[in-house]
């Protein structure tokens, strides 16, 4: 008997495709084909594809987004395609200022990023359809739909409830491979740690479990297939000895087993609740909680540590910091430089304001009210 | 097999080995266990060492003989040195900022006191500048103090300016991504906003803290946006650049805003930020009418000064050693001293400099 010792799948079986499963053969198109590369990762038997409606027009609204995010990203260099190529990763598409709230912009400020997302969210929507319909088709469970509905619940608290609830589109996500990494870097910044986000630390939790539960999982059926142990299903009702050494293993090694049922159970409640909790840690971001290391201080969840250096005093709250000539003091007491004779026909003003701001303000449209606190002083005094 | 695994796993032993031998040099720098260290590679480390080597000064004339101001004409700023001691400085300059052109490059030669050169009239604000920095910037830069070469290194520019960006002519994406989403090197090849310094070193305009401190909850006082947020993170990757030090050298990353887990270097990072904006908006965005076109950014505006103008990939610039002690004419409040009223006989010679072997001019 041949023994599965490699990751290849290393016996393909070939021959009259499947035999249809007692329902209704209409919902199936008929044309398959057979591929040596694709058996040499699962089955070789490509088809049939089911597209249907739902299939068709997710596909559609995909390449729709697809199109809108890659020609912005083009415009943005100017339809440079050597640029384009260079710079892909950097590229975005970007959601609209804050400052226009939950308005609908102009398409160069954002409306672009809106139908995008429209497109993107309608296909990803769709296709969860498709997974529930195909799956009630063939008589399934529809465990896989709901695990889908996970992700896409993470998908929707970042790009759709959460700016809704701060009331600002340009709190969600840019389309674009590293500025949505550096949005995520900046979204834990802006409040104050998201590791000290309890379900954050959950969603760590779920995600590195997952991958151990896959890899314990996984090696335990490749060590017993020789011992029939990849027919899981039918040792969960009969157990043979596959089963039985595969459990007695983790017995051996840990004290307890999952059964060849529950393990399925532990991974998928694994990989749906990474990204469950991780939506409810982002839909509390900003909306509950503003400062998750605040918050982690208050709740004995952060250990504080004493006298790691000498204190140091915020400057801006020493009053003789005040009148720095980088400070807004300034305007009231204009900096004299010392002894400068500037030559009569070039002569600069040195008070004069400086001729740099105009573009840096409309940049940084998102300025934030500048009221200032007591904790949190703005550096308008 | 055995003997297979054996041999993989003594190549992996073998590029472990060699990885650590071109080892990094960690040095603790807070409380221990906490990860608030700095980090370099040792050949990173010896390549630092050797660029921030500084020139050899001129050894100081006395300060004897007739003032300089009284000895030449149109002498505004340096005009109370002792002659010997102005000639010293106006040689080392000169190796500092212009060895291959040498004196010409700011004067004319047939005339020394026409401020017919731009570079002159540049210059002698730029004296002005250093000696402002060392008299009232003593919260950034301490007694090192700066000196011309801290910038110029040898070059009639100063290798690390910056100039406004352009807006972009975007036909789908709006304007206000100009600097944002491109690979840049200012902030460390990353995505973030590329240009921070229009916004944040010429003044005050905009707040670079984002983060609530000692509040918990959300609310109208602290309304800094993910995407403001996005350029205050792209000014923290310029300083960790122009420092060659990583977010833990002013921050401890559990909580950015809290001074009291910060080191004191903190402190003086933000005094570096007043003073840059000083600098940029009293003493160069001025000089804009002087320079001609060629010196000028693409819209326009004056050449202005940030963290790596200085620090050039160095925690202190010059690795903290002072120039200024043996140039102390570079500080306004530095008065030549009486005791030493001798005569001057011997003319300075040309300082060798590190400088003046840069095959840049």
């Amino acid at each position: 008997m041949a023994q599965y010792q490699n990751i290849f799948t290393q016996i393909q079986v070939e021959g009259t495709p499947d035999v249809p499963p007692p329902i209704n053969p209409d919902f199936r198109i008929k044309r398959t084909s057979m591929s040596r590369l694709i058996g040499f990762l699962g089955n070789p038997q490509v088809g049939p594809f089911y597209l249907g409606y739902t299939g068709l027009v997710s596909i559609v609204c995909f390449f729709i987004a697809f199109e809108i995010i890659g020609l912005n990203m083009w415009a943005s260099v100017d339809w440079s395609l050597s640029e384009f190529i260079r710079q892909l990763p950097w590229l975005a598409l970007e959601p609209p200022p804050p400052s226009g709230g939950l308005s609908l912009p102009s398409l160069n400020e954002g409306g672009w990023w809106l139908i995008a997302g429209f497109f993107l969210t309608a296909s990803i929507i769709l296709w969860w359809i498709r997974t529930y319909r195909r799956a009630r088709a063939l008589g399934m469970g529809t465990h896989v739909a709901w695990a889908f509905a996970s992700a896409i619940w993470l998908y929707l608290v970042l790009g759709f409830i959460r700016p809704i609830l701060m009331g600002s589109w340009g709190e969600a996500v840019p389309f674009g491979i590293f500025p949505h990494l550096d949005w995520t870097a900046a979204l834990s910044i802006r409040y104050g740690n998201l590791f000290y986000n309890p379900f954050h630390c959950l969603s760590i939790v779920f995600l590195y479990g997952s991958t151990l539960l896959f890899a314990m999982h996984g090696a335990t059926v490749l060590a017993l297939s020789h011992l029939g142990g990849e027919r899981e299903i039918s040792q969960v009702v009969d157990r043979g000895t596959a089963a039985e050494r595969g459990a007695l293993f983790w017995r051996w090694t840990m004290g307890f087993n999952a059964t060849f049922e529950s393990i399925h159970r532990w991974a998928w409640w694994f990989a749906v609740l990474t990204t469950l909790t991780g939506g409810i840690g982002i839909v509390l971001t900003g909306t509950a909680v503003d400062n998750w290391y605040q918050w982690a201080v208050e709740h004995d969840f952060a250990p504080s540590y004493e006298d790691t250096y000498e204190v140091v005093p915020d400057p801006l709250l020493d009053p003789s910091n005040s009148d720095l000539p980088g400070m807004r003091g300034e305007s009231t007491a204009p900096y004299e430089p010392t002894r400068y004779i500037p030559e009569p026909e070039a002569a600069p003003a040195p008070a004069e304001a400086a001729p740099a701001e105009a573009a840096p303000s409309e940049q940084a449209d998102d300025k934030p009210a500048r009221a200032p606190t007591e904790a949190t002083p703005s550096e308008t005094p | 097999m055995k003997k297979i695994a054996l041999t993989f796993v003594a190549v992996l032993v073998l590029i472990g080995a060699v990885i650590v031998y071109d080892t990094t040099e960690t040095s603790e720098i807070g409380y221990p266990g906490v990860g608030m260290q700095t980090t370099d590679s040792v050949s990173n480390l010896e390549e630092k060492i050797a660029y921030n080597e500084i020139p050899i000064a001129i050894p100081m004339p006395p300060a004897a003989g007739a003032k300089a101001g009284e000895i030449y004409k149109n002498v505004q700023v340096l005009g109370h040195l002792p002659a010997a001691q102005f000639s010293r400085l106006m040689v080392s300059i000169t190796a500092w900022v212009a060895p291959k052109q040498g004196c010409v490059y700011c004067h004319n030669i047939n005339n020394l006191a026409s401020d017919e050169k731009y570079q002159k009239v540049v210059s002698r604000r730029m004296l002005q500048m250093t000696q402002h920095i060392n008299e009232d910037w003593q919260s950034h830069v301490e007694q090192t103090g700066v000196t011309c070469y801290t910038c110029h290194r040898g070059n009639n520019v100063p290798e690390y300016i910056w100039f406004d960006t352009p807006p972009e002519p975007n036909r789908m994406v709006g304007g206000g991504m100009a600097t944002q989403n491109r690979a840049s090197e200012n902030t460390g090849s990353s995505s973030l906003p590329g240009n921070p310094f229009s916004t944040f070193l010429v003044n005050d305009d905009h707040n670079i803290r984002v983060q609530s401190a000692g509040q918990i909850f959300p609310s109208n006082r602290n309304r800094s946006s993910i995407k403001q947020t996005e350029w205050t993170y792209g000014l923290m990757m310029h300083f960790s650049n122009s420092l060659g030090i990583n977010c833990t050298g002013c921050h401890n990353s559990r909580s950015w805003n809290d001074w009291s887990q910060s080191p004191e270097r903190r402190a003086t990072a933000w005094q570096g930020i007043r003073m840059v904006r000083d600098l940029n908006s009293h003493w160069l965005i001025p000089l804009q009418p002087i320079y001609p076109e060629y010196r000028l950014g693409v819209m326009g505006d004056a050449p202005k000064v940030n963290c790596m103008t200085c620090h050039q990939g160095a925690y202190k610039p010059l690795l903290g050693q002072s120039m200024l002690k043996d140039f102390p004419s570079l500080s306004r409040a530095y008065a030549p001293s009486a005791e030493l009223e001798l005569e001057l006989e011997v003319e300075p010679e040309p300082m060798p400099t590190k400088a003046s072997t840069d095959e840049e001019g």
